[in-house]
């Protein structure tokens, strides 16, 4: 009779992506994101890709302490600037796969701005946004991904602005590839990741997951199992559904899939398209790869 | 380590001081800028985004001088050298970076070319009230190095050393400018390639297994790596130990925040750089930097002709300022007169190593166009007195 493999191999296989010696994480049980990161590891292992060449940015932010986990070339930058140290180090390094790991006050809100251009330009960045409806690290406050009616801290009696449609605004600032998937569905999540890794240009993904402690509790949805019941029970999956139509409400149906799949020129080659037919041989290249 | 030939333009030329500047960037290796149009700084990024494919190299404007500020720290993670260009309103806004380059120990350089201010302020007209700010713009402790040129030909030479000083130092470097330096044209002499030494980035030769990002030298300067070398390494603005690991204590926080400070305390004299005139037999010593420098000048001159034996102590690191050389003259003289096109910001500095043993005087001025040399004579015969 042979041993159980737990046995054989004590090791979870997700370990060797993580620095192990910082464990124990700082997310509350219950929290999302651990299992983003669970889906990212298996990305990894399933996409082949040299881990020696993946580099990962975070912003600010609950979220933003993903990329202090990971076993790779990792930065943990300002509140909103990921995607913009993450250009800079893209357009250095070409040869780099570069992630921006963040949430979506980080992202959205105060990084808006980076996240638009960067789109516009389709800078070749895997965007992953997990999206948790408020800000977790500073105790549960109203975020521009706040559900209408949803409590939060600085909205005590409901939030009456209108949130936005994360893929919507992707897909029209310029995004080459936009997925939506909930918590529930790692193995989506996982191919997505796979699927971005091995896409040029800007690829966007969004998270939906739960906060337990303040966005769950505060708004009486119970603990993060029952937010996984929600996310089984509402989720409908449309791949290629169109992005204007999968605004989110407060519990409200779920559209999730992957809406975006197209083919565009990344900044870089367009950069080097450009200079190329203009200077002709008085061009001497863009120096990446340094 | 010399410089590329390709990047330097070696020759004379007839060059404004932003135009040199972006000149000696190049010549100083700068292989990446992110910039944001404003002015009077922009055509230092005009004249990159022409040169610098021509070199081999990136130019990208960016939507704000947020994203510009910390793009060059991702290229300069990436392997890049790269700088910023910025005025006023723009400089404020990269304060947070600054701190971040700071914290992370990011060679980069961020040109200021100086405007009226505060605000919008005199966008087309100079200033020099952002010195202080240059200073401690950021908030928490930390410490950096500006210099600032007063000529097109020092914006070419100082640019080098600017980029230098970043390397050999892993700090940000502030390069000071101001509207008139930036937009006056004068003759500026690039020397060839082979004489213009480049201080290397301090790569380490350790393997993965026995590299600590923060582990300082006996210089108290650790070395780097770039990413995808295999290094796997983590950087973070929040205090960390050596291993580059957040670390939420305050023994970390005193360990690191005291090597930021000391690591450029501790080798001021190497770094400081000033220019001095007539300082041997003065009486009154003008302290002036950058445009006001030049101005201070002819007033010298009327000053010598009225018998009044007046000297120039022009900074030129402004960053750390040269404190001991201060403090000796000091000892000397009858009093400092600092010309600043300002309401009082390095006078202060002035004042603290004249430590009360002489007085200083102070000739502001709000910004718009240069002092009156009269202005300056007319302290300069008072300090005198």
């Amino acid at each position: 009779m042979s041993a159980s493999p737990l046995v054989e191999s004590p090791v979870n296989p997700v370990e060797p992506f993580l620095r192990t010696e910082r464990m124990p994480h700082i997310w509350c049980p219950g929290c999302g994101i651990g299992t983003t990161v669970n889906c990212f590891a298996r990305a990894l292992v399933e996409s082949k890709l040299n881990l020696d060449k993946v580099a990962i940015v975070s912003g600010i932010g609950c979220t933003g302490r993903v990329a202090g986990y990971l076993k790779l070339d990792s930065f943990h930058t300002t509140h909103g600037r990921a995607i913009p140290f993450a250009t800079g180090l893209k357009l250095a390094n070409p040869n780099l796969t570069v992630v921006v790991y963040s949430g979506d006050g980080d992202l959205i809100a105060i990084g808006g701005n980076h996240f638009i251009h960067a789109a516009r330009r389709n800078v070749d960045l895997k965007v992953i946004c997990v999206n948790n409806f408020i800000y977790g690290m500073t105790g549960g406050q109203v975020a521009p991904t706040t559900p209408v009616g949803a409590v939060a801290t600085t909205s005590p009696y409901g939030c009456f602005e209108r949130p936005f449609n994360l893929p919507y605004l992707a897909e029209s600032s310029g995004a080459v590839y936009v997925a939506r998937w909930t918590v529930f569905h790692v193995r989506h999540i996982a191919r997505s990741m796979v699927e971005a890794f091995h896409k040029k240009g800007f690829c966007f993904i969004e998270i939906i997951t739960p906060c337990p402690t303040l966005y769950l509790r505060r708004n009486r949805l119970g603990d993060s199992l029952e937010a996984m019941r929600y996310y089984k029970q509402k989720s409908v999956i449309k791949n290629s559904a169109s992005t204007k139509d999968v605004d989110l409400g407060f519990q409200s149906e779920i559209v999730v899939g992957k809406f975006v799949d197209i083919e565009r020129p990344t900044l870089l080659e367009s950069m080097d398209q450009q200079l190329r037919q203009t200077l002709k041989d008085r061009y001497a290249g863009l120096g990446g790869g340094a | 380590m010399k410089a590329n030939p390709r990047a330097v333009l070696a020759g004379a030329h007839f060059l404004d001081g932003d135009q040199a500047c972006s000149e000696g960037a190049l010549a100083a290796g700068a292989n990446f800028a992110a910039g944001y149009p404003i002015t009077p700084s922009t055509e230092v990024v005009e004249r990159f985004a022409a040169r610098i494919p021509t070199v081999g190299g990136i130019f990208i404007q960016m939507e704000d001088e947020l994203a510009s500020s910390i793009a060059i720290l991702g290229a300069a993670w990436g392997g890049a050298k790269s700088f910023t260009v910025t005025s006023g309103p723009g400089f404020s806004l990269m304060m947070e970076h600054i701190g971040l380059a700071a914290m992370t120990e990011t060679p980069c350089v961020i040109v200021d070319v100086q405007r009226g201010g505060p605000s919008t302020g005199l966008p087309t007209l100079p200033g020099q009230a952002d010195m202080m700010q240059a200073r401690w713009g950021s908030h928490g402790d930390y410490e950096i190095i500006a210099l600032c040129p007063n000529s097109p030909q020092e914006c070419f030479d100082l640019m080098i050393d600017a980029f230098n000083l970043s390397e050999k130092y892993r700090v940000p470097v502030m390069f000071m400018m101001d509207e008139c330096v930036g937009h006056m044209t004068e003759k500026v002499v690039i020397p060839p390639a082979d004489r213009i030494e480049i201080f290397p980035r301090r790569y380490t030769s350790l393997p993965p297994s026995e590299y600590r990002p923060f582990q300082p030298g006996p210089d108290g300067i650790p070395e780097l790596v770039k990413a995808g070398d295999g290094y796997r390494f983590h950087i973070t603005g929040l205090t960390h130990d050596e291993r580059g690991y957040p670390a939420m204590n305050w023994r970390a926080q005193e360990k690191l925040v005291r090597r930021l400070v000391e690591k450029i305390r501790r080798h001021s004299d190497e770094i400081v750089l000033y220019d001095e005139r007539d300082v041997e037999d003065a009486e009154v010593i003008v302290v002036a930097y950058g445009i006001t420098s030049r101005v201070a000048l002819r007033a010298l001159q009327m000053a010598r002709g009225e018998g009044i034996r007046a000297g120039l102590h022009r900074p030129i690191v402004v960053w750390p300022f040269p404190e001991k050389r201060l403090r000796a003259l000091a000892e000397k003289v009858k009093a400092f007169v600092v010309v600043e096109m300002n309401y009082g910001q390095m006078m202060y500095e002035v004042e603290r190593y004249a430590a009360g043993k002489v007085p200083t005087l102070l000739v502001p001025h709000g910004g718009g166009t240069v002092h009156d040399p009269a202005d300056i004579l007319k302290a300069i015969r008072e300090a005198a007195r």
